[in-house]
């Protein structure tokens, strides 16, 4: 069956089979956008996060027939080199990555996060960023989320 | 060119219509290159074999690296220090250096990258000898047709450490050959020029190197050039950022997960889950008819399915029945009874002075344990392979490059010459990866179906598959003297393999050795002034696989020494800082142990006196010689022990990298807070378990300090070990500031309050 939706700004149509195929398949088999990463399948790791409507979902365990219609940003979406989205850039600041493996589900997590709720305490932190990164990058995360809060321009007109 | 230092692997691995050409030259020209390489068996130290001429990539390469003379190095005047010569082979020529047309230098670097920033340091080293800038450096992993691969692996925290000598002595050979071919071209005496940025200059003219270098095709090399005093480096010792950052933070297709290869075809695997299992026989008739399945394969002990898409691959595997051989169902006590001190082989691994007598009555005695661990690293294991024509082309990640080819090469009966093992960027090593048998059984299913396969293992399979830390049992027995500092401290410990029956050493090495050298890390008493201290060895094979896990023994021993060191100085009423310190001597490792010691006490202002609901924690150890002391303010809420801070004192020697060098050190700390707070595979119905991640606990943000607050001390002349050393304290100086909390000392890991 044929399974429509917008990826990164461009609307995009696939043929599948069985439209209980994860997402996460769908945008690293079919669409080649392999910054989303596989780490579990079982929505435990984060691994595979990407937005559907700016919501961090766990594409692993997401039916591609649910993006029907839908917005999908995944990490190549979010920025690039040219223009890093405020997350990416605090990420490059602080030097976050280790491996980079678990990187892209962590700031697409990070964005939805910061999307919602512009400056966020240690604990709201705690609270929902709750990927797995295994080579434990977890007190630079938690400095570069605090940076990109201040670089996000939208918390700057809360503060005001 | 953007300073982007992974594009050609992107391009290697990301085989789309475009970039197959890119990947097709770069295969032809390897195996061109092989054949020629192997006629020249013989280099001499001045010899390098140079490659001119590849056309399109214009590339000058430069290849055998014949070491000096190990004892010519300057080597470390650290007793207890083995940095064992870099592995790669001295003989067969291949390629290290490439300039290409944009005057940029390719590194085919013989280590992975693993997370560890080893791509990074090394970048840092090639550019202050070759005098090009950090930006016109990329570096990639040598695939075992075209470069130096390390013989051995990726591991034991010796990449740095291990190439700090050879790495830059190519460079400046490199440097020193482009100068002599732009004096002939430019018609200027060699030493008139200077080098920088890449470019040679000189009587008023300059040349880039990638000008100097193209269509040469006979190079005169130099003797190898005295290296540059470290204080002159502009790159070492700096926190360059990695160089891997930008491809890391924007989502690059730069892992083994992310390979592909044309018309690349899917697999899943079935293998035992009880431990011990063998395959008796299945029933694939579903699997066969299902949509988009190509081949069922079996083989002698497992069963692969190999289907259009992952998805196909893997709805056809939960369709094969499979009868399993089920000899035995392995239980958790069945583990604990084989591991103990007192069962398996025993060997003294340090003796010093008289044995104590454990019916003397002033003898105290406690026992400490660890888990089984599991690696848990984010990527899982797997492979992209293509064996056609009697070649195989295998990309993935691993840590153990030229071992993986020699398994592929043996599993299919093929020269080790035709098998190309490409690495990529590792999702995680921890020691997972140096075992990488999946790349034989991707191998022999492309061969069944006449196209690339992609194979990696389920969330599932890699928790049931790993080669796990193993568990740990310990005695600890101690005696202090009149003046209440230690008379006597004996550590008996028995572990399951770590280095034996490893990739890295087979099982007869035991007999060889006496001694499993992995469980061992750690293992020694470091307090030389202890008039009688011993370590004493028990090894057990165990009924599943264990091995390295990073650091390997250093955690499960630190844990226990540390924590009684600490319980002496409690019986003895004595700061627990004095007490180590009164027991360490004044020259060598003792005096760098002694110094970290210090520092770590006062920046950290430590007390042993709780402080409401806080008490702070003490511990030390030398790992490879690197040592390191922690310091933990830790609280307990609600039966959870909370980290709050980490104050950590480590000197690694040069650090070629500081700010990599303090990444190492908060991931080893984080790591060791979760193995020590969190971590623990069981057995269950005979089975490993869990299987997940969440049932497997692992430290998250929420478990991650305030604060880790890093002291680099640089007590030694060449770069050590740094990415397992900082594994050592952090279990004990938990520990340690929870007896101070509860009164009570944790024996057992993971560590449970309440
Ligand atoms: S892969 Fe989706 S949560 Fe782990
Ligand atoms: S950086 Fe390696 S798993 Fe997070």
């Amino acid at each position: 069956m044929k399974i429509s939706f917008n990826i990164n700004g461009q609307p995009q149509s696939v043929e599948i089979e069985d439209p209980n195929t994860p997402l996460l398949w769908v945008v690293r088999d079919m669409l080649d956008l392999k910054g989303t990463k596989f780490g579990c399948g079982k929505a435990a790791c984060g691994a595979c996060t990407l937005h559907v409507e700016g919501e961090a979902v766990r594409s692993c365990s997401y039916a591609v027939k649910f993006a029907e219609g839908k917005n999908v940003v995944t990490i190549e979406g979010l920025g690039d080199r040219e223009n890093p989205h405020p997350v990416q850039q605090a990420w490059i600041e602080h030097v976050v990555p280790q491996c980079g493996y678990c990187q892209p589900g962590f700031i697409m997590a990070t964005a939805a996060l910061l999307a919602k709720n512009p400056n966020p305490t240690d604990e709201d932190i705690d609270n929902n960023i709750v990927n797995v990164c295994r080579c434990a990058t977890y007190t630079r995360m938690r400095k570069a989320i605090h940076r990109a809060a201040d670089l996000t321009p939208s918390s700057k007109v809360l503060n005001e | 060119m953007s300073r982007d230092n992974t594009c050609l692997v992107s391009t290697i691995l990301h085989l789309n219509n475009s970039t197959s050409a890119a990947f097709q030259l770069h295969n032809k020209h390897s195996a061109s290159t092989i054949q020629k390489m192997n006629k020249n068996k013989k280099t001499s130290r001045r010899k390098f074999l140079v490659r001119g001429g590849l056309g399109t990539l214009g590339v000058l390469a430069i290849g055998t690296y014949v070491f000096r003379n190990p004892l010519r190095r300057k080597t470390l005047s650290i007793a207890e220090t083995l940095i064992p010569p870099y592995n790669g082979s001295g003989t067969k020529a291949n390629l290290w250096f490439e300039i290409t047309k944009d005057n940029q230098v390719m590194l085919h670097s013989s280590k992975v990258e693993m997370g560890q920033g080893t791509f990074t340091g090394l970048a840092q080293m090639v550019a202050d000898e070759l005098d090009v800038a950090i930006e016109q450096i990329q570096v990639i992993g040598a695939a075992s047709a075209t470069g130096i691969v390390d013989g051995l692996s990726t591991g034991g925290s010796l990449s740095i450490a291990s190439l700090w000598v050879p790495l830059r002595e190519m460079a400046a050979t490199m440097r020193e050959m482009v100068k002599g071919e732009a004096a002939k071209k430019m018609g200027v005496a060699k030493s008139d020029l200077t080098t920088k940025d890449g470019v040679v200059s000189g009587g008023g003219k300059t040349m880039t190197y990638a000008e100097v270098a193209a269509d040469v095709t006979e190079w005169d090399v130099p003797g190898t050039p005295d290296l540059r005093p470290v204080s002159s480096y502009k790159f070492v010792g700096k926190p360059i950022p990695r160089v891997d950052l930008a491809a890391k933070v924007f989502g690059d297709p730069i892992f083994g997960m992310d390979a592909e290869m044309p018309d690349m075809l899917h697999a899943c695997v079935i293998r035992p889950e009880h431990i011990g299992a063998t395959f008796k026989s299945a029933d694939t008739s579903k699997a066969e008819g299902m949509n988009g399945v190509v081949k069922v394969i079996e083989t002698e002990d497992w069963v692969g399915v190999v289907a259009k898409t992952f998805s196909q691959a893997l709805a056809a595997k939960r369709a094969i029945k499979v009868t399993w051989d089920i000899p035995r169902k392995w239980t958790e006590s069945d583990i604990r009874e084989m591991l103990q001190v007192g069962k398996g082989d025993r060997m003294i691994t340090q003796k010093v002075g008289d044995e104590l007598d454990p019916e003397d009555a002033d003898v105290v005695s406690i026992a400490f344990s660890s888990p089984i661990g599991a690696h848990a690293q984010m990527e899982p294991n797997g492979a992209v392979a293509h064996v056609e024509d009697g070649k195989a082309t295998i990309i993935l990640s691993t840590q153990v490059v030229g071992i993986t080819q020699k398994q592929v090469a043996k599993a299919l009966g093929i020269d080790t010459d035709d098998v190309n093992i490409i690495p990529t960027y590792l999702g995680g090593g921890f020691g997972r990866r140096l075992n990488t048998s999946h790349a034989v059984m991707a191998a022999k299913m492309s061969k069944e179906v006449g196209k690339p396969v992609k194979y990696f293992f389920t969330r599932k399979e890699e928790f049931q598959n790993d080669t796990f830390r193993p568990p740990t049992h310990h005695i600890m027995r101690g005696k202090l003297n009149a003046n209440g500092f230690l008379d006597s401290v004996e550590h008996h410990y028995a572990s399951g393999d770590v280095a034996i029956n490893s990739v890295l050493m087979p099982g007869f090495a035991h007999t060889v050795l006496g001694t499993d050298f992995g469980a061992m890390r750690g293992a020694n008493i470091m307090y030389e002034k202890i008039p009688n201290h011993r370590s004493v060895q028990w090894h057990t094979t165990l009924p599943f696989a264990t091995s390295w896990w990073r650091s390997l023994g250093l955690l499960a021993n630190t844990f226990a020494i540390e924590s009684f060191i600490d319980e002496m100085a409690i019986k003895a009423g004595k700061s627990p800082v004095d007490f180590r310190l009164a027991m360490l001597g004044t020259e060598g490792n003792q005096a760098r142990i002694r110094k970290v010691i210090e520092v770590a006490a006062e920046k950290s202002g430590y007390t042993d006196k709780v402080k409401g609901d806080k008490a702070m924690g003490f511990a030390a150890s030398i790992d490879t010689g690197s040592p390191c002391a922690q310091v933990v303010e830790v609280s307990i809420v609600d039966n959870k022990i909370k980290v709050h801070k980490v104050t950590c004192a480590f000197d690694c020697g040069i650090a070629v990298n500081p700010d990599q060098v303090r990444a190492q050190c908060e991931g080893s700390i984080m790591m060791g807070i979760s193995g020590v707070l969190h971590e623990k595979m069981t057995l269950k119905d005979g089975q490993l378990y869990p299987t997940i991640y969440g049932p497997y606990e692992m430290a998250l943000m929420r478990d991650a300090p305030g604060e880790i607050d890093i002291h680099l001390i640089q007590g030694a002349e060449v770069p050590l070990p740094v990415g397992e050393p900082p594994l050592g304290p952090i279990g004990a100086a938990i520990g340690n500031a929870v007896r101070r909390l509860t009164g009570k000392r944790v024996g057992d890991l993971p560590m449970r309050v309440g």
